[in-house]
Parts: structure tokens; C-alpha cells; sequence
């Protein structure tokens, strides 16, 4: 018995893309420490597509298996679909979070979203998908 | 392996409990209230259960209610003062900041029947002032609670000066003693205490039974109406096995309290040492006004469930006041209490050993909670930001 799913259990054991990229080309931070949860994701993009992407999390293990599942999810894949990412995508990767867990899904959905904007932001020449 | 550091959270049963308590599930199964010699023999059993539950607290038999559990026994004893002080017109309430839920939450309902509540802050080390329970009391207080010893970060109150003013004030006394019977002397005479409550699986006895001590004379209210047992005062049929399993857990546990103290808080100590090597961390409450099985410290800049997770991995069972393990958005009442910010609160980590831990557990304790503190900060963005100085520490 675990409170937790083996997926879950398993991206919170061995957290894929944790580190953080120097020269990232958007970064995003989510949440706050009085809440508990932070989260934030370094994003390389090229041609429109993320070729690399790193997170950093301070929070429970529901958090961290988000962070790690979100960045599974949007490593390699075009922008707009990083963009379409959605909490329950998140979650559903994850074999389901207890109900009171989803707010960590929807800190990596908003978290790679920030991110996302902040690359649009500093590359004004780019459009942002809709 | 698995080193269970939990002992706050419930015990092991102790062997000579489960041996007690076995003819009373296997044999003597009558019931108390039969008037044929099968059931006096449960009886018997229940009556010298409460005999020697009341020696180990220095009461008389007749001042101990059982029933079922720590909680059980808080609400009555708060909810019968309330009673008692409502007929005379006084309808103030004192107690403080970090009661257990039992407690906090019988006075949050009392009032919304019209009680004023003063809830006493406690210093930076967890313990109450008496000099504020005497500040507020008035001409309408009915009552004054305050526990023992906290769950949580294991500080011990100066019951015995409480109970002092409450008995020359004239005013009720309960202490919730349910981290303390068993593991602390306690004579509530001695001390002026005049209810008292407690939980058999706190001190190495079954799991839903308890006891409430108030003093002769005090009226109770019933919680639970039906049969005449209890004197009246609690229906039900007595849950024999676990009555006299919890006698004969108290009475060991009272009979080895000095030595499995000085034991015991031998590791404590050697724990605080050695986790107070962590930089930026720090023990929550008083050095020394503590339990001798509790340690509780918060680490800044990691989140207390992912460290709870990764503690069980390596098989170290306990406990942490983060808000992810207390099913609510805010860290523990308590750590707020002492002054511990949200940030700060949520890396709280509570160790509570048990009888036969032994220095090697401890110091495999020290290493791990080491390794995962320092793992977890290698990723955490507050942590970096700290390090960089794009935040102030506060440990």
C-alpha cells in the first residue's frame, strides 16, 4: 500500500531532467514557499521545438513527480504542443494524484506555460501558438 | 529493516500487555454487567484495571472513566466543565495555541454555544507562560486546558504552577497528558489537576481504549448514552481486553519510567547533536522541557513530505507538520505557534523513538535524514535562491 501510484512513486524516486540550464531560452517559476509548492522549468528551444528541458521543485512528492512527468512529456515535441499540455495530461501520465494532489499538475502545466512565455517574450520575432 | 521513529503517532503493544489481555478475548469473555460468575470475573478484572490505572496517576479508582481514547476523554472532560460553568454563568474558557485537535476542536464548538475561548500563545520554546493563564483569567472563567506535553515538538508545560493559581482561583483544571502518562511522572494531587486524559497506544497498549481522571465530586456529562457502566457516566459495554491490557501496559511503563527516560533521551540528545549538524536547520522547542522520545526540527529550503517519503524508503518511519501530511493548504498549528513561518514550517521533520531504539539506529537515522535533506535541497529553487543570496535565510 502507498499513498502514491508506482508512476508516481517512481518519477518522485528518480526525477527525470532535474538540473537547471544555464543558458535557457525561457524559464518559468510557479507557486510559492508559504504554500509549499515551487516550481520551475528551464526550457532550450530550437526551430520551434524543445530540445532541452530542466526543472527544479521544492515541494511534496506529487510535486516532484509532476515536474518529472511534465518535462517527460514536452521533451522533444513542437512548441505548440508543450503549449496544449494540460494538468490532467499531467496526471493521467502519472497513473492519477490523490484528489487533493491535482494542484500539483496544475503547478507543472502552469509552470511550463510561464516558461513558454517568458521565451516568446525575449524572442519577440516568434509568435507564441495559439 | 525498518527503524519505526513514530512512538508519538501510537506504540508497539507491549508483550506484557498482549499477554493480559489475551485470556480476556480467548476465556473470559462474559460481560461485566451479568450478574453470574462468569461475567463477575470480567468484572473483577475491569475493577482492578481501574485500581491500578488510578495508582500509576495518584487517584482514587472511582475518578477514572474508561473510554475510548485520548480524544474521547478530552471532549468529555472539556464539554463537562463547560456544563458545569454554564449553570454557574461563566462562560470563559483559557487554554493555549498548540492543544491537539481533541482539544481545539470541542472548543471551537463550544464556541459557537456562546463560550469566549482565550487561546495563550507560547514562547519561541513551546511553552506556555503561567503567568498568562493567570493574566486571563476573570470572574466568568469555568475552566482552564492545557496539555501536558505537545505532540508535536514535545514540550512539557509547567502543569504542576497551572494547576496551583487554577486550584486557589477555584477554577477547573484539565490537562490533555496523553503524550505524558507513561512516560512522565504525573500525581494529579500533587500537581492540582482535575482531569486528566489518556491513551492506552501511547504507552505501548491497545489502540482504542483510554481513560479519563476527574477529580470526586466533579459532575461529568455523558457523551454516549445507554447502560449504566462507568458509574453512569460512559454506556456501553466495557472493552475488557483492551482495559486490562492498558493497565498492565501503564503499570510497566510507570514501573521502567526513570530508566527507559534516561535511556531514551540519551539518543534524543544524541539525534539533536547530530541533525543539528545540518546548516540552516533547527530543533523546534525546548532543549530540555521536552520528552525524552521527542525531536522535531525544521530544515529550510525542502518540503517535509518528499523528506518523509524518502526517510520511508530507506525505512525510517516519521512524522512531519508540513501541510502536504496534515491534509490541509497550512503547516502545523504548532510550528506556527513557536513562530515558525510557512516557508520554514513545511521542512519540519518529528522523530520519536521508542524503548529499545539504540545509538546505531540513531546514527543511521543522522546519516539518512543528512542524505535526503541535502539531496532534496540539490534540486529545490528556494534553496539555490537562498544560496545565492536572492533570499535571506531565516535558520
Amino acid at each position: 500500500m502507498s499513498l502514491y501510484s508506482e508512476k508516481v512513486m517512481d518519477h518522485f524516486r528518480n526525477p527525470r531532467n532535474v538540473g537547471v540550464i544555464e543558458d535557457a531560452d525561457g524559464v518559468g517559476e510557479v507557486g510559492n514557499a508559504k504554500c509549499g509548492d515551487i516550481m520551475k522549468i528551464y526550457l532550450k528551444i530550437e526551430d520551434d521545438v524543445i530540445t532541452d528541458v530542466k526543472f527544479e521543485t521544492f515541494g511534496c512528492g506529487s510535486a516532484i513527480a509532476s515536474s518529472s512527468m511534465a518535462t517527460e512529456l514536452i521533451k522533444g515535441k513542437p512548441v505548440a504542443e508543450a503549449m496544449a499540455l494540460t494538468n490532467k495530461a499531467v496526471a493521467e501520465a502519472l497513473d492519477g494524484l490523490p484528489a487533493y494532489k491535482m494542484h500539483c499538475s496544475v503547478l507543472a502545466e502552469e509552470a511550463i506555460k510561464k516558461a513558454l512565455e517568458d521565451y516568446y517574450a525575449k524572442h519577440p520575432d516568434k509568435h507564441m501558438p495559439e | 529493516m525498518r527503524i519505526y521513529a513514530d512512538n508519538a503517532a501510537t506504540t508497539r503493544m507491549s508483550r506484557t500487555a498482549i499477554d493480559a489481555m489475551m485470556p480476556f478475548i480467548e476465556e473470559y469473555y462474559g460481560n461485566p454487567s451479568s450478574l453470574y460468575a462468569f461475567g463477575q470475573q470480567a468484572r473483577e478484572a475491569v475493577e482492578e484495571a481501574r485500581a491500578t490505572v488510578a495508582g500509576c496517576i495518584g487517584a482514587d479508582p472511582r475518578e477514572i472513566i474508561f473510554t475510548s481514547g485520548g480524544s474521547e476523554a478530552d471532549n468529555q472532560a472539556i464539554l463537562s466543565a463547560a456544563a458545569i460553568g454554564r449553570k454557574a454563568g461563566k462562560l470563559h474558557i483559557i487554554s493555549d495555541q498548540i492543544e491537539h485537535h481533541a482539544v481545539l476542536h470541542t472548543l471551537k464548538k463550544l464556541e459557537k454555544e456562546g463560550f469566549s475561548v482565550t487561546y495563550l500563545p507560547v514562547g519561541t520554546d513551546g511553552i506556555v507562560r503561567v503567568e498568562d493563564v493567570e493574566a486571563a483569567i476573570t470572574e466568568n472563567t469555568c475552566l482552564v486546558t492545557i496539555m501536558y506535553a505537545n505532540n508535536e515538538i514535545g514540550t512539557i508545560q509547567p502543569i504542576r504552577e497551572i494547576g496551583e493559581i487554577c486550584r486557589k482561583k477555584n477554577i477547573l483544571f484539565h490537562t490533555d497528558a496523553v503524550q505524558a502518562v507513561g512516560h512522565l511522572p504525573i500525581d494529579v494531587n500533587a500537581e492540582s489537576i482535575d482531569m486528566l486524559s489518556a491513551s492506552a497506544h501511547k504507552f505501548h497498549g491497545p489502540k482504542g481504549v483510554g481513560f479519563l481522571y476527574a477529580k470526586k465530586g466533579l459532575k461529568l456529562v455523558n457523551l454516549i448514552e445507554g447502560g449504566a457502566q462507568e458509574r453512569g457516566k460512559r454506556a456501553g459495554t466495557e472493552n475488557v481486553p483492551g482495559i486490562v491490557a492498558m493497565a498492565a501496559a501503564l503499570k510497566e511503563s510507570v514501573g521502567h519510567m526513570e530508566e527507559t527516560a534516561k535511556a531514551v533521551a540519551a539518543l534524543r540528545d544524541r539525534l539533536i547533536a547530530g541533525l543539528s549538524e545540518i546548516p540552516h536547520s533547527a530543533l523546534n522547542g525546548d532543549a530540555v522541557k521536552r520528552l525524552p522520545s521527542n525531536v522535531s526540527f525544521c530544515f529550510e529550503g525542502i518540503e517535509g513530505e518528499s523528506l518523509l517519503l524518502l526517510l520511508d524508503d530507506k525505512g525510517i518511519c516519521a512524522s512531519s507538520g508540513s501541510a502536504c501530511t496534515s491534509g490541509s493548504l497550512d503547516p502545523s498549528h504548532v510550528l506556527l505557534a513557536i513562530g515558525r513561518v510557512h516557508d520554514v514550517a513545511h521542512g519540519s521533520l518529528r522523530l520519536t523513538l521508542g524503548d529499545g531504539a539504540t545509538e546505531e539506529e540513531a546514527d543511521y537515522i543522522i546519516r539518512s535524514v543528512k542524505e535526503v535533506v541535502d539531496y532534496l535541497r540539490g534540486f529545490s529553487p528556494v534553496w539555490r535562491d537562498l544560496c545565492n543570496g536572492k533570499g535571506t535565510f531565516i535558520l
